[in-house]
Formats: structure tokens, C-alpha cells, sequence
């Protein structure tokens, strides 16, 4: 890896709970996450890690605990809120708009730096013209990054599986997030997909210096691009620290095992 | 032949106010997957809102242009819309996102009864005129190609350019501009719309804004050959087939439908119509629906529903 430096605690979660009715989805979960580091959660089917992802980008509210943005409290942030704070995510069944291109998809990542009004849009007068232009060359940028130049007019319903996966990163990245969350980024893939993946996420934290957040429910992958690794199981955290570490931690190894390997 | 054409021609003109009416019922469920039952209520309230401002306007201010009156009547009825539009988002809808689709349907039936109310209450429960100088009188046209021509009903041929020009002018909006971009992605999917940074709140009221114009647009239209007066927010009513026809989430499929459910109307009336004794024209849309509802339920251009088991 290069030079880059991971550097202060940018989200800060502590002891998130969060239950649907009698099913405690999180337990009294705290972890932290450094600037430009590669963050992963892994644990099991069922183990509360989308649950974790969505509380963090305000999709679900948790009933107890704090979450800490650049040192602001963000306890009752909505995911329009999320965005705005620099948040972006992609989606583990992806959701991208599939009516529209794939250019189109990527340029609606663009609409919170948008500054035009819906007047001079409605006229398509001189600053919304100009505007478009400016989100389109970064939009641009963003798909000759991500290797999808051939596809960019192709409606997004029709491409394949793992390249639909690509355009929802691309469609994230479009918002120059500082805080990259990604929901099983590798799920459904085949292993040069896989590679693909992983070789886009290494390469969007080395050049943007983006900080990223994933899931992942295949361990393999996750040990050999993340710094650091939280597992959850059953809503709890078991282990947290770097991939030896929790490649060593017994529980983690008894939760992906088994209680007696 | 000529009278083929005539027939036809008529269907099309009638059906492209259908298409407008649809539109509006399409726009409002794409964004917000809310059936909008107020749709018709909101053409009523456009239209008396039209009607009175057109006649108060020139009261209040001592002066006697036609012209100058309906153009401010418009934009004071637009502006009137559009607060219409903030308030149903700001007291009804937003309070219940993410509820089940009878709910909100329930709540814009309501609605639709307020809005029947209080236009009556504000504007009074007479026929009201609008007149925005429409032609009223019929136009031979073509008559070198056919023997005696066709008879052009000249008011319709105007109001049915107003609706292509407005759905033409709509289209733009969505596929050019980057809040029409914004609309189209919240229909697709609220949750990402949201978590990439569009505003939910703001887009609802944008459509249901757009909506309003709309009505408005059918309402002055309407109000103008009909009058201005509680049978309005039926007539509106008559746009529901054409949305089961085209589809509820197609925009094409709300002016195609239209534009179908207008000449059928039409040409049923009148080359079935002897046999059976005349009346088709007002149960034949329904009818069709049905029998797309039993054969097509996504209509022309909608979406198919799939369900996973």
C-alpha cells in the first residue's frame, strides 16, 4: 500500500442499540473509525451488520447511543442528513434508479453540490447550463476511474450483475464522500469480479484519500484489504483490531466455526 | 370518409385533455407512489380559483383589460396551486411516508372532499365563466382533399395544442434538467434517492407543484367550454381509465392512453352507438379499463409487477 496516513478518529459510534420491537437487532456496540483507513464489519448471516451500516447512515435511529461525525453528535440524523454530512453508501441488493442511464445514475450523486435554482434549470439559463457541464467532467472522471466508459448510455436495468455493482460505487463516489460505506460490495461476484472490486476500493482510499466502511460476510477478501476489522455476531461485538488479531481472537473463530472446531 | 375524420379527429382533441389530466395523476404517483384521488378536486379548485380571480381582479383594481385580467388570474392561480401543494405536503403527506398504499389513498380521497369544500367555500358554488378568448366557432379544413371538408371544432384544436405543448414542455423538464433528473431518481427508489442526498420532501412538493399546474392548465381549459363548476372534479374522474389504460407509471402511457380513450369514446358513440341505443361514450372508457385490468394490470407501458415468492 502507499503512503498514505491514517490519521484521527473521523466517526465515532458508541454503545448503539437498537432493537425492532422485541428483536435486538444491536447491542451496546462502540467502535471507531479513522481518517483514509479501510474499516471493515464481518460477521455471519444475521449478525446485525447492515443494521450497523443503516444506524450509521440514518436510515435506522437507534434507540441508545451517540455517533460522533467529525466530532459533532449526529444521534438523530436522517439519511438525507447523512449525505449531507459526507456520507455516501452503496446498496447490498443495489439500488440504483434502472429507468435511467448509467450516465444519469452517476450524475444524480451530483445533486447535493448542484447549486442552481429550479428557475434558471427550468429555463436552462446560463449558470444551470454551465453548472451541468462542471458535474459532468467530474461524473467523467469518475467513470473513466471506475472502467465503465463503454456502458455510460446503457440503461442501468440491463447491465449485469457486477457492473451494476460498479455504477452504484460510481453513483457514491459522484458525491465526493468523505466517509465511503459500502454494504457486501463483493456479494454475488465471481472472482475476477472480485479482484475488479477490490482493486477500485484499494485504489478510490489511496487516490481520494476516501475513508471507507465495508461489510462483508466472506471473511477471505475483507482480511487483505481492511486495517482494521470489528466482527459482530448475534448483535454483539466479538472482536475488533487488525486482521491478524482478529484473525487469532477464539471467538471470532468459533463464530465462523462453530462453538467446538 | 370525412366524417371518419371528423370523428377521429374530435377523439383526439378530447383525448390530449385526458392525457393532461392523467399526467398529473401519473407525476404525483410516480414520485410519491401515492394514487392521488384529490387530482380531480384540484382541477375544480384551479378552475374556480380562475374563474373568480378573472372577475374580482378587475373589480379591485378599476380596469377594464380582458387580457391583463386573465393574465394575472393565471398567476395568482398558479401561486394558489402551488400553496396548495406545500400544504398537502406539509400537513398530510409528510406525516405519513412509508404507509400502507390504502392509507394514503384514504387520506387523498379526503383531501380531494376538503379541497371540493373549501373552493366552494372561498370562490362560491355557482357556473362560473372563464373566458381566456377561446374561438368558439368550427373551421372547414381540407376542403380541396375531401368533398365538403372537415368541420374543425376550432376551440378544441386550441385547447389541444395548449396540452401537447404543455406535456412537450414537461418531457423537457424531466429528461433535461438536473431537478427533473432528481425526480425521475426518487421515483425509482426513495431510499437511495435519499441516501445520495436528494431532499424527499422538497421533490414531493416540486411534483405535486407540477400537478397543480396541471389541473390548472385542464381546469382553465375545461372551465371554459363547461364552466366553471362543481362537475369539473368528476370530469377529472373520467382520466382514471386512461391511467389503467396507459399505465401508472408511464408518462407516454398517460398521453398514448388518452389520446385512445378519446377517439374510442368518440368513434364507439358513434358507429356503435345506434345499435345499442346511444350512451357508450360514458361507461366505454370504463369499460376498457376493465377489460385491460383483467388482461394487462400494468397497463400499456407500465411497469411490470413481479412478485418474488
Amino acid at each position: 500500500m502507499s503512503g498514505r496516513k491514517i490519521g484521527e478518529v473521523i466517526l465515532d459510534l458508541k454503545n448503539i442499540s437498537l432493537s425492532f420491537g422485541g428483536v435486538k437487532a444491536l447491542q451496546d456496540i462502540s467502535f471507531d473509525v479513522r481518517e483514509h483507513e479501510i474499516r471493515a464489519i464481518i460477521g455471519p448471516n444475521g449478525a446485525g451488520k447492515s443494521s450497523m451500516l443503516n444506524v450509521i447512515n440514518g436510515v435506522y435511529r437507534p434507540q441508545e447511543g451517540d455517533i460522533i461525525l467529525r466530532g459533532v453528535h449526529h444521534a438523530n440524523m436522517d439519511s438525507y442528513g447523512a449525505a449531507k454530512a459526507g456520507l455516501a453508501r452503496t446498496f447490498q441488493n443495489i439500488a440504483l434508479f434502472k429507468g435511467m442511464s448509467v450516465l444519469d445514475n452517476i450524475m444524480t450523486g451530483r445533486n447535493l453540490k448542484m447549486k442552481a435554482n429550479m428557475l434558471q434549470q427550468a429555463f436552462w439559463l446560463g449558470a444551470a447550463q454551465r453548472e451541468e457541464l462542471e458535474h459532468r467532467l467530474k461524473v467523467e472522471e469518475i467513470i473513466d476511474f471506475l472502467e465503465i466508459q463503454h456502458i455510460r448510455k446503457t440503461p442501468v436495468g440491463r447491465l449485469p450483475y457486477g457492473l451494476q455493482k460498479r455504477v452504484d460505487l460510481a453513483r457514491a463516489l459522484a458525491m465526493e464522500p468523505q466517509i465511503l460505506l459500502l454494504d457486501e460490495p463483493m456479494a454475488g461476484m465471481n472472482v475476477e469480479e472480485k479482484q475488479d472490486m477490490c482493486r477500485f476500493i484499494l485504489d478510490v482510499n489511496d487516490q481520494f484519500g476516501t475513508t471507507v466502511v465495508l461489510i462483508e460476510h466472506d471473511m477471505g477478501v475483507v482480511m487483505d484489504i481492511s486495517d482494521r476489522v470489528v466482527v459482530l455476531d448475534y448483535g454483539k461485538k466479538i472482536g475488533d483490531g487488525t486482521p491478524d488479531e482478529v484473525r487469532a481472537n477464539p471467538d471470532v473463530i468459533s463464530a465462523y466455526l462453530g462453538a467446538s472446531h | 370518409m370525412s366524417f371518419f375524420l371528423e370523428t377521429l379527429l374530435g377523439g383526439l382533441m378530447s383525448g390530449m385533455l385526458y392525457s393532461l389530466v392523467a399526467l398529473g395523476f401519473v407525476l404525483i404517483y410516480k414520485a410519491s407512489g401515492v394514487f392521488n384521488f384529490a387530482q380531480g378536486a384540484m382541477v375544480l379548485f384551479a378552475a374556480l380559483s380562475m374563474a373568480r380571480f378573472s372577475e374580482w381582479i378587475p373589480e379591485w383594481l378599476g380596469m377594464d383589460n380582458l387580457f391583463m385580467a386573465n393574465v394575472l388570474a393565471f398567476t395568482i392561480s398558479i401561486v394558489v396551486m402551488f400553496v396548495v401543494a406545500w400544504l398537502i405536503e406539509r400537513l398530510v403527506l409528510r406525516h405519513l411516508v412509508n404507509q400502507e398504499g390504502a392509507t394514503l389513498l384514504m387520506a387523498t380521497l379526503g383531501i380531494a372532499y376538503f379541497l371540493d369544500g373549501v373552493g366552494q367555500t372561498i370562490f362560491g358554488s355557482d357556473i362560473y365563466k372563464i373566458d381566456v378568448g377561446m374561438p368558439k366557432e368550427p373551421v372547414m379544413m381540407l376542403e380541396s382533399v375531401f368533398e365538403g371538408g372537415i368541420l374543425i371544432n376550432k376551440e378544441d384544436f386550441v385547447a389541444a395544442f395548449i396540452s401537447a405543448l404543455l406535456v412537450v414542455a414537461l418531457s423537457i423538464f424531466f429528461q433535461k434538467t438536473s431537478t427533473g433528473r432528481a425526480l425521475r431518481a426518487v421515483a425509482d427508489d426513495h431510499q437511495a434517492a435519499q441516501s445520495i442526498g436528494i431532499p424527499l420532501n422538497r421533490i414531493w412538493v416540486i411534483v405535486w407543484c407540477v400537478a397543480g399546474i396541471t389541473a390548472l392548465v385542464a381546469g382553465v381549459i375545461w372551465g371554459s367550454k363547461l364552466g366553471a363548476q362543481f362537475s369539473l372534479s368528476t370530469v377529472a374522474l373520467r382520466a382514471l381509465p386512461v391511467v389503467i389504460l396507459g399505465g401508472l407509471t408511464s408518462v407516454p402511457g398517460a398521453i398514448i392512453g388518452g389520446l385512445i380513450i378519446g377517439v374510442g369514446e368518440k368513434l364507439s358513440e358513434v358507429y356503435l352507438g345506434p345499435y345499442v341505443g346511444g350512451g357508450i361514450e360514458i361507461w366505454f372508457a370504463y369499460m376498457l379499463a376493465l377489460v385491460f385490468l383483467l388482461f394487462r394490470p400494468q397497463g400499456l407501458f407500465g411497469e411490470k409487477i413481479i412478485d418474488r415468492v
